[in-house]
C-alpha cells in the first residue's frame, strides 16, 4: 500500500484502540496495561513503513491524502507529512510506548487511564499530519482533553491546580489561536495551512483582509499584526515562550512521570512545530515586525529557566525548567531565522532550522528519559524526590546512576551524545545571524551543566543515605524500558546525518519560501 | 597518503573501544579490564611510532610533512560539515609521548589501585580518558578537536570524582567541569565565529583550512570592536579555553582540587594529558594567534612584525600564572597539592615559551615537563602508598633509607623540574624559554617573571624532598617501598627525563627542526651566538640560589616535630598565612562569582514565583472575582427579585389553595353557603 491511506491509518489506530479497551471488563483491567502497549506500537509498522517509502531528496509534501468533507466551508481532510512531520512522528512513536511501558503495573483504574493515553496518541499524529486548520485544531485540541484527565485524575497532591492551570493556560491560547483563524476564515473563505501560506506570499492575504475585515479603525495591516499575536499566543504558551511558561513547571511536576514523558517529549514540540508548519509560513511579515523582542524573549526563555532550574529543589521540577530552556533554543534558532539579511546565509539559516528541529526530536528522547529515571526513582523512595533527599545512590544503584548520568550529560550537551548536534548547528547559525543572542545564551548551556552536575553530587556521590541503603537497582524490565532511549542518545550522537538527511530538503524549502 | 595517516583515527579508537567493552564488565572482572585498557593503549603507542616514523623526513626541505584525510559527518543547506584527522610532527611527537607516558601510568595504576573495589571501571574511565586525549591530537577539525576536549573533560569529571563516596571528591569534581566549561563557553563562541568567518573548521584542508593563509588574510583583515582584528577576537576566545583546561589564572582554581583523585589520575591528569590540552590547543591554532597584520603572513617580510595582541595576551597570562602559583606552592604541606600548583606554573612557562619563542619552545618544555611531572607524581603515589596514605610532607621525613628507588627517581624528576644544568631536560626546555623571553621584543617583564618563577620552582622543590627524604622518619607506621610494578614505570620516566634533553639542545635543536622541517645540524657556534651562554650562566644561577636558600632554611627541618611551623611561617607569618591560602582567591570568587551566580539564581526562582506567578494569579483572581460578582447579581438582584415574585405568587396561590384542599365536604360545604348566598339573594332581588 503506497500509502493512500497508511497516515489516517496509523493516526486512527490508538483511537480504535482506545475504545476497545474501554469495553474492557472490570476482571479484565489487567490486560489493559499490554494492550495499550500493543495499539501504541501498530502504528510503529506503519511510521516505519512511511520512513522505509519516504523519499529523502523530496522536500514536498509525501503520502498526502485530500477528501472534500464540508465543501461549502472550505473545510476538506487533508493530510500529508514531509521531513519535519516524519521526524515528529517517528518521535511520537518512540516515546508514547516508552512512556507506557515505564507506566507501573499497579496504577488505578488502568483501563481508562490507558484508554485516554491512546486517545493522546492519536491527537499528537493528528497534529503532526493535518493540513487543514479545521480537523488540526480538533487534534489539537484532542490532545490536550486525555492530558488533562490523565493529570488530574493520576497526578500528585497539587494535581488538580496543576490540572487547571495546564487546561485553562493552554486552552487560552487555544481560543485566541481559534478567533484568529476565524477571522482569517472570514477574509480569505480559506482553512487549507499550505494555501493560506501561498496567500501570506502573494499578498492576496492581506488583500482579503483589507477586503474583508474591519476592526475600529485599525488598518489592514495592524489586523492582520494582531491576527499574528493571536496564533503567536496559542503557540507560544504550548512551547512555552517565556513569560508564558509558569504552568508548565508546576504541570510536569504534578502529573505522573510516564504522563510528564509525553507531555515533554512530545506535547511541547507541538507548539515548535506549530510555528515551523503554521506562524512562520502564514504570518512572514509580521513575524519580521516583531522579531527582536521575539528573539530577546528567546534568550530569556534560556537564561531565566536555566536559572529557574537551578533554585529548584524538587527533581522534578528542575527537569521541567530544563525542558523550557532546552526549547529556549529552537525558538532561539527559528526566530533567528526569520532575520532579513545581506546576502541569503542559506547555509546558516539552514544550519539553524536543522538544529531546530533536530533539537525538538533529541530534546524528546533525553527529557523523557529523564522524567523516567526520576519516576523510577520515585517508585523506590514512595514518592519522595528531593535533591537533598538523597545521596550516595551510585553504590547502592550504580546501573541506574550510570544509565541516567548518561542522560544528565545527553541533556547537558555533551558532545558525542545526541543533544550535542542541535545546540551546535543551532548556535552556528544563530552566531552569524545574531551574534549578541547567541552569545548570551552560551550561559544557558554553562547553568544548565551546573544544576544537572548538581543532581550527580548530591543524589548519587557523596556517603550513602542510609535511609536508601536498602534501594534496589534497575530490574531486567526497567533495564529493558530505558536500554533503547539510551541507545538512541549514542546513536544519533554519533550519526546524527540519519536524521538530518530526513529533515533537509524540508528545510531548505522552508527557507526559500519563507525568504522570498 | 601513507597507511598510518590514513588510519590514524584507530589510535584513540582502540581505547575508546576498550572502555565501552569494559564498562560493560563486571566488577570482579579486574584482570580483562586493566588487559583491555593496557593492551589497546600499547597498541596505541606502536602505531604512534608508526605515526612519528613517517613524519620524521620532512617531503621538501623546510616544509613538513602533513597528511589529512577527512570525511563528511554532516550535510545542511547545501554546504558540509568535514571531521578529518591530520599527521604533521605535532600530532606525532604528541602521540608518542601521551601513548606511552599513559602506558607506564596505567601499568602504575594496576599497582596503586590494586585493592579499590571499583577498579574495572577505573580502567574504564582511565582508557576514556586516553581516547579522549588522543582525539585532541589527532583533529584536523576545530569542532572534533572541540568534542574530544569536551569528552577529556567527562573523564576528568569521572576520575576526579572516583571516590565518590567523599564529598569533597564529588564537589572537585563538579568544580573542575564547571571551571573548565566557563573556558569552554569562550571556546565555544571563537568556534561559531571562525566558522562564520571563514566557512570551515578543518585546519589544514589543501590551502582552504582555516588556519591556511587565504583563510588568515580574511580573518586578520576584518575588523570588530574597538578596531581589533577578527583573528584576535577568535584567538582570545579560543584561548578561554585553554585557559580552563591548562589551568591559567584565573581559572586556576580546579586544579589543586582535582588532586581529590587517585594518585595516577593526578598524574594523568597533570602530567601527560589533560593539562597539556590548552597548550597543545594554542600550538594548533598559533597561525591565528601569530596573525597580526597582512604584512605577518607574508613569510620573508623583513622587518619582523611586533608580535600580535593575542601572542601577548598569552605571554602575560602565562607569566602571570608562573610566578603566582609557584609563590603558593612555597607554603603548601599535601604533597600532591605542591606538585599541582608546579603544574599550574609550569604551564605558564609553557605559556611563556608558546609567545615569545613559538610552538617549537613552548612544546619542548610540555614534552619533557610531561615526563618528570609524571615522574614526581608518580613518585609522591609511591610515597603515599609507603607511608599508607598519608599526604602531609610535615608528617613524612626520612624516606630516603626506607625509599631508595622511590628517592633516586624522585630526586631525578625534582633534578629536572628545577632545572639543574646540562644532565636534565628540565634544564633544556626551561633555558630556552628564558632565552626567548630575554629576546622579546615586546618587554623584558616576562622574562624577570619567568627567572623568579624559575628560582621558587628550584626553593619549592627542594623544601619537599627536605622534608619528605631527609631526616627522621615521623610516621606511626614503618614506610615500605613500593612493589615492582609501580617502580619500574618510574625508572623508564626518570631515564627519559634524563634522556630528553638530547633533542633540544642549542647544539642541536632536532626538536625546533623537526617541528618546523628542517634538518638539525651539530654546531657548537650557536651556543656564542644572542647571548645564549649568558642566558645559561644565568639560569644556572637561579637554581643555585634556589636550591641554596631552600637548603639553608630547610636541610634540618624534618627533624623537628611534624606540628612546628614552617621555618619561612617564623620569619614572615602574614606572607606565609597569605601564600597558604592561596591569596584566597577561592574565597574571593565565593563572595563574588558565585554569589552574583547565587542573586541571579533566586531573581530567576522570584521572577517565575512572584512577577509572572503573580499576573497569572492576579488575572485568575480577576477572572474568579468577575465570576463572584456575577453569581452575586445573579443571587442578590436577579433571584432574590424572582424568588420575591415567586413568593408573592406562591403566597396568594396559598390562599387560593387553602380552598381547593380537596375535601368533599368542605366543597359542599362552600356550595351549600354559596347556594344560601344566591337564594338571599334572588329573593331579596325578587321581592322588589
Amino acid at each position: 500500500m503506497s500509502g493512500p491511506f497508511l497516515i489516517s491509518l496509523l493516526t486512527f489506530t490508538p483511537l480504535l484502540g482506545g475504545l476497545v479497551l474501554l469495553t474492557l471488563k472490570r476482571e479484565e483491567q489487567k490486560l489493559a496495561r499490554i494492550f495499550a502497549i500493543i495499539f501504541s506500537l501498530i502504528p510503529a509498522i506503519g511510521v516505519l513503513a512511511l520512513w522505509s517509502k519516504f523519499s529523502n531528496g523530496e522536500a514536498g509534501l509525501q503520502f498526502s491524502e485530500r477528501h472534500p468533507w464540508i465543501p461549502s466551508l472550505g473545510i476538506e481532510y487533508f493530510v500529508g507529512i514531509d521531513g519535519l512531520g516524519l521526524l515528529m512522528m517517528l518521535l511520537t512513536t518512540i516515546v508514547v510506548p516508552f512512556a507506557l511501558f515505564s507506566t507501573s503495573k499497579e496504577i488505578a483504574n488502568p483501563k481508562i487511564h490507558f484508554a485516554l493515553y491512546l486517545f493522546l496518541q492519536t491527537g499528537l499524529y493528528g497534529t503532526f499530519t493535518a493540513l487543514n486548520f479545521f480537523h488540526w485544531f480538533i487534534f489539537w485540541e484532542l490532545s490536550l482533553v486525555p492530558a488533562f484527565f490523565l493529570i488530574k485524575l493520576w497526578g500528585g497532591p497539587e494535581r488538580t491546580r496543576a490540572a487547571y492551570q495546564f487546561f485553562v493556560y493552554t486552552l487560552l491560547g487555544s481560543v485566541a489561536m481559534l478567533l484568529a483563524f476565524l477571522a482569517i476564515f472570514s477574509a480569505t473563505g480559506v482553512f487549507d495551512f499550505i494555501q493560506l501560506a501561498d496567500a501570506a506570499r502573494s499578498g492576496a492575504l492581506a488583500a482579503a483582509v483589507e477586503n474583508k475585515l474591519t476592526l475600529g479603525s485599525f488598518s489592514a495591516e495592524q489586523i492582520l499584526f494582531i491576527l499574528f499575536l493571536g496564533v503567536l499566543l496559542g503557540f507560544a504558551v504550548k512551547v512555552p515562550l517565556f513569560p508564558f511558561h509558569t504552568w508548565l513547571p508546576a504541570t510536569y511536576a504534578e502529573a505522573p512521570s510516564s504522563v510528564s514523558m509525553t507531555l515533554t517529549g512530545v506535547m511541547s514540540k507541538m507548539g515548535v512545530y506549530g510555528f515551523l508548519r503554521i506562524l512562520l509560513p502564514i504570518f512572514p511579515e509580521q513575524m519580521r515586525a516583531a522579531l527582536t523582542p521575539l528573539l530577546w524573549l528567546a534568550v530569556a526563555t534560556i537564561v531565566f529557566s536555566a536559572y529557574a532550574a537551578y533554585a529548584q529543589k524538587d527533581l522534578k521540577r528542575i527537569i521541567a525548567y530544563s525542558s523550557i530552556n532546552h526549547l529556549g533554543y529552537c525558538l532561539l534558532g527559528l526566530f533567528a531565522v526569520m532575520k532579513s539579511t545581506e546576502g541569503d546565509l542559506l547555509s546558516e539559516k539552514a544550519a539553524a532550522l536543522n538544529g531546530v528541529i533536530l533539537q525538538m526530536f533529541n530534546h524528546g528522547i533525553t527529557a523523557s528519559a529523564l522524567f523516567c529515571f526520576v519516576g523510577i526513582l520515585e517508585k523506590r523512595s514512595g514518592g519522595i524526590r528531593g535533591l537533598n533527599d538523597f545521596g550516595g545512590l551510585r553504590k547502592v544503584a550504580p546501573v541506574f546512576c550510570g544509565l541516567m548520568g548518561i542522560s544528565i550529560f545527553s541533556s547537558l550537551g555533551l558532545p558525542g551524545l545526541n543533544g550535542f548536534v542541535g545546540e551546535f548547528l543551532i548556535f552556528k547559525g544563530v552566531f552569524s545571524l545574531a551574534s549578541w543572542a547567541a552569545a548570551i545564551s552560551t550561559l544557558g548551556l554553562l547553568i544548565t551543566a551546573i544544576f544537572l552536575l548538581t543532581i550527580l553530587q548530591k543524589v548519587f556521590s557523596g556517603p550513602v543515605n542510609q535511609k536508601w541503603a536498602g534501594l534496589s537497582d534497575l530490574t531486567k524490565t526497567e533495564r529493558l524500558t530505558v536500554a533503547p532511549a539510551i541507545a538512541l542518545m549514542f546513536l544519533f550522537g554519533i550519526f546524527p546525518q540519519f536524521l538530518i538527511g530526513i529533515i533537509n530538503p524540508t528545510v531548505v524549502a522552508m527557507l526559500q519560501r519563507l525568504n522570498f | 597518503m601513507t597507511w598510518i595517516a590514513k588510519n590514524l583515527w584507530l589510535i584513540p579508537v582502540l581505547p575508546l573501544v576498550a572502555a565501552g567493552l569494559s564498562a560493560l564488565l563486571k566488577q570482579s572482572q579486574r584482570r580483562a579490564a586493566a588487559s583491555l585498557a593496557i593492551g589497546s593503549l600499547a597498541i596505541s603507542f606502536l602505531l604512534a611510532c608508526c605515526a612519528f616514523a613517517a613524519t620524521l623526513h620532512a617531503p621538501v626541505h623546510g616544509e613538513v610533512f602533513r597528511q589529512t584525510p577527512s570525511f563528511t559527518w554532516l550535510q545542511f543547506g547545501e554546504s558540509s560539515l568535514r571531521l578529518g584527522t591530520v599527521l604533521d610532527p605535532l600530532t606525532a611527537i604528541m602521540l608518542v609521548m601521551v601513548t606511552f607516558v599513559g602506558l607506564l601510568i596505567f601499568i602504575y595504576s594496576t599497582g596503586y589501585m590494586a585493592h579499590d573495589k571499583n577498579f574495572t571501571r577505573f580502567f574504564c574511565f582511565l582508557a576514556l580518558f586516553a581516547a579522549a586525549m588522543l582525539g585532541i591530537i589527532i583533529s584536523n577539525n576545530l569542532l572534533l578537536l572541540f568534542i574530544s576536549w569536551e569528552l577529556v573533560g567527562l573523564a576528568s569529571y569521572l576520575l576526579i570524582g572516583f571516590w565518590y563516596h567523599k564529598p569533597s571528591a564529588a564537589a572537585a569534581a563538579k568544580k573542575a567541569f564547571i571551571t573548565t566549561r566557563i573556558g569552554d563557553m569562550g571556546f565555544f563562541i571563537g568556534i561559531l565565529w571562525l566558522y562564520s568567518q571563514t566557512g570551515t573548521l578543518l585546519f589544514y584542508d589543501h590551502g582552504n583550512g582555516c588556519l591556511e593563509a587565504t583563510a588568515l588574510t580574511k580573518l586578520v583583515s576584518t575588523t570588530t570592536l574597538g578596531g581589533m582584528a577578527v583573528s584576535t577576537a577568535i584567538a582570545l576566545l579560543i584561548f578561554c579555553g585553554a585557559i580552563g583546561k591548562s589551568g591559567q589564572v584565573p581559572l586556576h582554581v580546579w586544579l589543586p582540587d582535582a588532586m581529590e583523585g587517585p594518585t595516577p589520575v593526578s598524574a594523568l591528569i597533570h602530567a601527560a594529558t589533560m593539562v597539556a590540552a590548552g597548550v597543545f590547543l594554542v600550538a594548533r591554532c598559533y597561525p591565528i594567534f601569530e596573525v597580526s597584520s597582512i604584512a605577518s603572513l607574508i613569510r620573508f617580510g623583513i622587518p619582523a612584525p611586533p608580535p600580535s595582541l593575542a601572542i601577548q595576551v598569552v605571554t602575560w597570562i602565562g607569566a602571570i600564572t608562573a610566578v603566582f602559583a609557584a609563590l603558593i606552592a612555597v607554603a603548601q604541606t599535601d604533597i600532591k597539592r605542591i606538585l599541582a600548583y608546579s603544574t599550574v606554573s609550569q604551564l605558564g612557562f609553557m605559556m611563556i615559551g608558546l609567545g615569545v619563542g613559538g610552538v617549537a619552545v613552548g612544546m619542548f618544555h610540555l614534552i619533557t615537563h610531561a615526563f618528570f611531572k609524571a615522574l614526581l607524581f608518580l613518585g609522591a603515589g609511591s610515597v603515599i602508598h609507603g607511608c599508607h596514605e598519608e599526604q602531609d610532607i610535615r608528617r613524612m621525613g626520612g624516606l630516603k633509607k626506607f625509599m631508595p628507588l622511590t628517592f633516586a627517581t624522585y630526586a631525578i624528576g625534582m633534578m629536572a623540574l628545577s632545572g639543574v644544568p646540562l644532565f636534565f631536560s628540565g634544564f633544556w626546555s626551561k633555558d630556552e624559554i628564558l632565552h626567548a623571553a630575554h629576546n622579546w621584543s615586546v618587554s623584558q617583564i616576562p622574562f624577570y617573571l619567568a627567572a623568579f618563577g624559575a628560582l621558587l620552582t628550584a626553593f619549592y622543590m627542594t623544601r619537599q624532598v627536605c622534608y619528605v627524604f631527609l631526616g627522621q622518619n615521623k610516621s606511626h607506621h614503618k614506610p615500605h617501598e613500593s612493589p615492582r610494578v609501580m617502580t619500574v614505570p618510574l625508572t623508564i620516566l626518570a631515564a627519559f627525563t634524563i634522556l630528553l634533553g638530547i633533542i633540544g639542545t642549542p647544539v642541536w635543536p632536532w626538536f625546533e627542526t623537526y617541528l618546523s622541517g628542517h634538518h638539525a645540524t651539530f654546531d657548537f657556534a650557536r651556543l656564542t651566538e644572542k647571548e645564549t651562554l649568558s642566558t645559561m650562566l644565568l639560569s644556572v644561577v637561579i637554581v643555585a640560589v634556589g636550591i641554596g636558600s631552600a637548603w639553608a632554611i630547610y636541610s634540618k627541618v624534618s627533624l623537628k616535630p611534624a606540628d612546628a611551623a614552617d621555618p619561612l611561617e617564623a620569619i614572615q607569618p602574614r606572607v606565609f598565612n597569605l601564600l597558604r591560602n592561596k591569596f584566597f582567591i577561592d574565597e574571593l570568587y565565593a563572595v563574588t562569582v558565585l554569589r552574583l551566580n547565587a542573586v541571579l539564581t533566586q531573581f530567576a526562582d522570584w521572577l517565575d514565583q512572584a512577577v509572572w506567578g503573580g499576573i497569572v494569579k492576579a488575572f485568575s483572581s480577576l477572572a474568579i472575582g468577575l465570576s463572584w460578582l456575577s453569581r452575586t447579581v445573579d443571587e442578590q438582584v436577579v433571584n432574590l427579585g424572582f424568588n420575591q415574585g415567586c413568593e408573592s405568587v406562591r403566597d396568594s396561590s396559598k390562599a387560593v389553595s387553602k380552598i381547593q384542599d380537596g375535601k368533599i365536604q368542605h366543597y359542599l360545604r362552600y356550595i351549600g353557603i354559596a347556594l344560601v348566598v344566591l337564594a338571599l339573594a334572588l329573593i331579596w332581588g325578587c321581592r322588589s
